[in-house]
């Protein structure tokens, strides 16, 4: 089951050059031959079908996590996005162009950020990448001057502006890359993996970034991560993929709901001997005087279990915990759901 | 270690094509200089021809053009990792670098040579003898490439990117190893001054052993050159662990 | 005309960043002009050592001979120089900077030259040029206005022609990879086998040579210059073949290019 839930999209006519940040994925197929040594001269040839039938619809302004385990066709979607690949079947449109035909025009209007891989010039100044990236976008001077100055403001870069890139720490060079990224106004954002290795104060930065960022410019996002606090915190919608296939599109609250339909509550009892025995809730873990008490949210409300456990046992001290959208998604991948 | 070096099969192809393409041109055009004399520094023509073939034949093996893998993790740093190991720091890289001879070995070098053996005749050994000390004269020639090519790589401790270096010594090497012109058809005075330098036994001292030109003479004279240039490519090391420049990020 | 004009802008400005970078390392710069020099000098060493036996190497006296290698050395020095990095995609997709180039609005092609552009690379030029100097100095030609305004002519034909070769052999790479190091046999070979005269090698690889057309980087011309016989036959009409060649070439090789990225962004890596 893919690409069914209740998102608005914007559908691109052909020829309306406005800003159009829909991304349409229709019925994509993307398949490798993938050679491999059998042995000592043999070589057994494998198709892998990296993506399948993929369709998906992200609407303007948007900001969509995809997430999935490794190998799942993250990276293979990113790149027909941008244009690096080319579908075997199916048809991509990012602001109403086909990247394949029109790679120069597509490139124009998305900036990417590769987590892994630096699109910055590595013995300059970080200065002057972002001047060359204003020539090879043809940014016109006053805008990309006003560009810059916001970003270097909001992610605080003056410091070390005039550092060869080479030598940036992680989180400085990332704040780079993500600035180079947008200072040529893209409708569209890709970001690979853009928080890997980055402390937690960059992490935030980069974070508060992006929403500023999508909610002040209308920045359609679409962002790959395995930091599943990534996509808690910035993302409304979530799309998980995995072998290729959607296994769910829709909000984090949705995957919640439909995956990980549980809440536990956490109580610190007076007497650490005291037994629960509830009719709608489970104690699945158990240390001194703590309870973890797990019910599902559609039999019962946090405030019927608080109020069956008061009426056998004292407590303390309460918590109410959501799943962890990491056990979650752990789960999801396991048990290869389509539902 | 082996198992760094197995290359695709298509690279092996690569380096047996282009071989057999430069021993062609240089065969050819040393044909055309014989067209006017008998012997030139006492080779003839067949000695000439073979000469190229053969040489072209082994040059990857003894990878000449080759940067060691050290002068990358000089450049970025990395080197310092190795430097902590329990190893003896030149040992590791020549074995490492036998490894690689050891691999590439004579698949590459038939090529050539069996290409050029239909088309002109060449100068194959008579006796086992020979053989036997071409082949220790290879390995030989392998470990004086091997020093030359440490302790260039160990210059990168100084310089922050020795690739010129590199260039430089892969060319010097090859110039008067004898590859582009057979060193005995240097003029008397350059010749001598050739004789004197560790490039001739990479490459012309083997493949006069192979012609059967010269003996165990030639193999001492290598195995004195490889001993001088460990030595040195130790005393260097020395020096430069007494320095160690981190570079990167 | 005005896209060409701004993508001009362009290049220029990655060039200029280039050299700048260059620049940095200074030492290692010097040390690859000096290598380069060093290199070149050796290979017209060679020559000339050649020459310490014979009086005349397959019909060429030395001076001629050395302005065939001046030619073949000048024309192969400045393509590496404007098209090198193309024929050396292999690293650049090994290592996955390739997608970097797709992602940006310009054309592949032209990235590569002027991201990668390696101004030390001009080592390999300092000294085939002076030589070329000398060469066109003692050679004994009949210097009509003709002969001498066909002498930019040629090497920027022969330039382009050995650009398409590395162009071709870079194109391989998209394919498979060791694809071009095999490819570069033609384009390493080539700049060989033009430094000596062409009546060197015999037969069928004198067929070979035409098929890929290196005898049209300095050795038609040049017997044309000089007024010398040659194995081809069209001599004559060498000043307006080799241009018309080159073209071709180029031409080729452009179809090549974009046939491959097509093919690699279809297959991934």
């Amino acid at each position: 089951m893919s690409g069914e839930h209740g998102v608005r999209a914007t559908q691109a006519g052909h020829g309306v050059r406005a800003t159009q940040a829909a991304i349409v994925l229709e019925d994509v197929t993307k398949e490798f031959v993938v050679r491999r040594r059998v042995g000592r001269v043999r070589r057994e040839r494998t198709v892998v079908r990296a993506v399948e039938s993929l369709s998906l619809t992200i609407g303007e302004g948007e900001m969509v996590g995809y997430i999935g385990p490794n190998g799942a066709g993250k990276s293979t979607t990113i790149k027909m996005l941008t244009g690096i690949l080319v579908p075997a079947r199916g048809t991509v449109r990012v602001g109403g162009l086909d990247p394949q035909r029109h790679r120069i025009a597509t490139t124009r209007r998305v900036g990417v950020v590769f987590g892994q891989r630096s699109q910055l010039w590595w013995d300059l100044p970080l200065r002057d990448s972002f001047d060359l990236l204003r020539w090879v976008y043809r940014v016109a001077a006053e805008r990309h001057r006003a560009n810059l100055a916001a970003f270097v403001d909001l992610l605080d870069l003056g410091p070390f502006l005039d550092t060869p890139v080479r030598q940036l720490s992680l989180g400085q060079r990332m704040r780079g890359e993500i600035t180079a990224a947008l200072l040529h106004d893209p409708a569209m954002l890709y970001l690979d993996e853009p928080t890997i290795g980055l402390d937690v104060m960059s992490k935030a930065r980069v974070r508060d970034f992006l929403t500023a960022v999508n909610r002040d410019r209308g920045t359609t996002v679409v962002l790959t991560t395995h930091d599943l606090d990534d996509v808690e915190q910035l993302c409304s919608r979530l799309v998980v993929i995995d072998r290729g296939r959607i296994l769910h599109d829709g909000t984090v609250a949705e995957v919640r709901a439909r995956f990980a339909p549980y809440r536990t509550l956490v109580v610190d009892l007076v007497d650490e001997r005291a037994r629960l025995a509830l009719p709608n809730a489970v104690v699945v873990r158990s240390e001194g005087r703590r309870r973890w008490v797990r019910f599902h949210r559609d039999e019962a409300s946090a405030a019927q279990v608080v109020a069956a456990i008061v009426a056998v046992a004292d407590i303390v001290d309460l918590s109410v915990e959501e799943p962890d959208i990491e056990e979650v998604v752990r789960d999801m991948y396991l048990a290869g759901a389509t539902a | 270690m082996f198992q760094r070096f197995s290359t695709y099969r298509g690279a092996t192809v690569a380096g047996a094509v282009i071989g057999t393409t430069f021993g062609f041109l240089r065969a050819y055009v040393l044909v055309a200089v014989y067209r006017h004399h008998e012997t030139i520094g006492s080779f003839d023509a067949v000695d000439a021809v073979t000469f190229t073939f053969v040489s072209q034949g082994f040059l990857p093996t003894i990878g000449i053009w080759g940067r060691l893998e050290l002068s990358d993790r000089i450049r970025s740093g990395d080197v310092a990792t190795d430097l902590y190991r329990p190893l003896h720091f030149q040992s590791y890289w020549l074995a490492q670098d036998l490894g690689r001879f050891a691999f590439e070995g004579l698949a590459r070098g038939m090529v050539p040579v069996a290409a050029g053996a239909l088309a002109f005749s060449l100068r194959f050994p008579t006796g086992r003898g020979t053989w036997a000390l071409f082949a220790i004269a290879l390995v030989l020639a392998e470990v004086v490439s091997f020093g030359l090519r440490y302790l260039v790589a160990l210059i990168g401790f100084w310089v922050l990117d020795n690739r010129g270096f590199v260039q430089f010594g892969g060319f010097l090497t090859q110039f008067f190893g004898g590859v582009i012109v057979p060193v005995s058809f240097f003029p008397a005075g350059l010749e001598g001054a050739c004789r004197l330098l560790p490039f001739q036994a990479v490459v012309q001292l083997p493949v006069e052993v192979f012609l059967g030109r010269q003996g165990a003479g030639a193999l001492a004279l290598q195995a004195v050159w490889a001993a001088a240039l460990l030595v040195a490519g130790n005393a260097l090391a020395a020096r430069a662990m007494h320095k160690v420049v981190v570079q990167g990020g | 005309m005005g896209e060409v004009v701004a993508r001009a802008a362009i290049y220029r400005r990655l060039v200029g960043a280039r050299v700048r970078a260059e620049f940095q390392y200074r030492v290692s710069f010097a040390a690859t002009v000096v290598s380069q020099c060093a290199a070149t000098v050796l290979d017209m060493v060679a020559i000339v050592v050649l020459f310490t036996h014979v009086p005349v190497l397959a019909g060429w006296t030395l001076p001629e001979a050395l302005f065939l290698y001046a030619t073949s050395a000048v024309c192969f020095g400045l393509s590496d120089v404007l098209v090198g990095p193309a024929g050396k995609v292999n690293w650049f997709i090994k290592f996955g900077w390739f997608d970097r180039v797709l992602i940006r609005p310009l054309g592949t092609l032209g990235q590569l030259a002027c991201d990668e552009f390696a101004l030390r690379r001009i080592g390999k030029l300092i000294q085939p040029l002076v030589v070329l100097a000398i060469a066109l100095a003692t050679v004994p030609v009949d210097w009509t206005p003709l002969r001498v305004a066909a002498v930019p002519v040629l090497i920027a034909s022969g330039t382009a022609l050995f650009g398409g070769l590395w162009v071709l052999a870079g194109s391989a790479s998209f394919w498979t990879l060791e694809s071009q190091e095999v490819a570069h046999t033609f384009t390493y070979g080539g700049s060989y086998l033009t430094q000596y005269p062409l009546d060197v090698v015999s037969g069928w690889l004198r067929r070979v040579v035409v098929v890929v057309p290196l005898a049209f980087v300095n050795y038609l011309p040049a017997a044309w210059l000089l007024g010398k016989p040659e194995f081809v036959g069209v001599g004559r009409w060498a000043p307006v073949l080799s241009p018309l060649v080159a073209g071709c070439v180029v031409a080729l090789a452009g179809l090549s290019w974009r046939t491959g990225v097509r093919h690699y962004r279809s297959t991934g890596s």
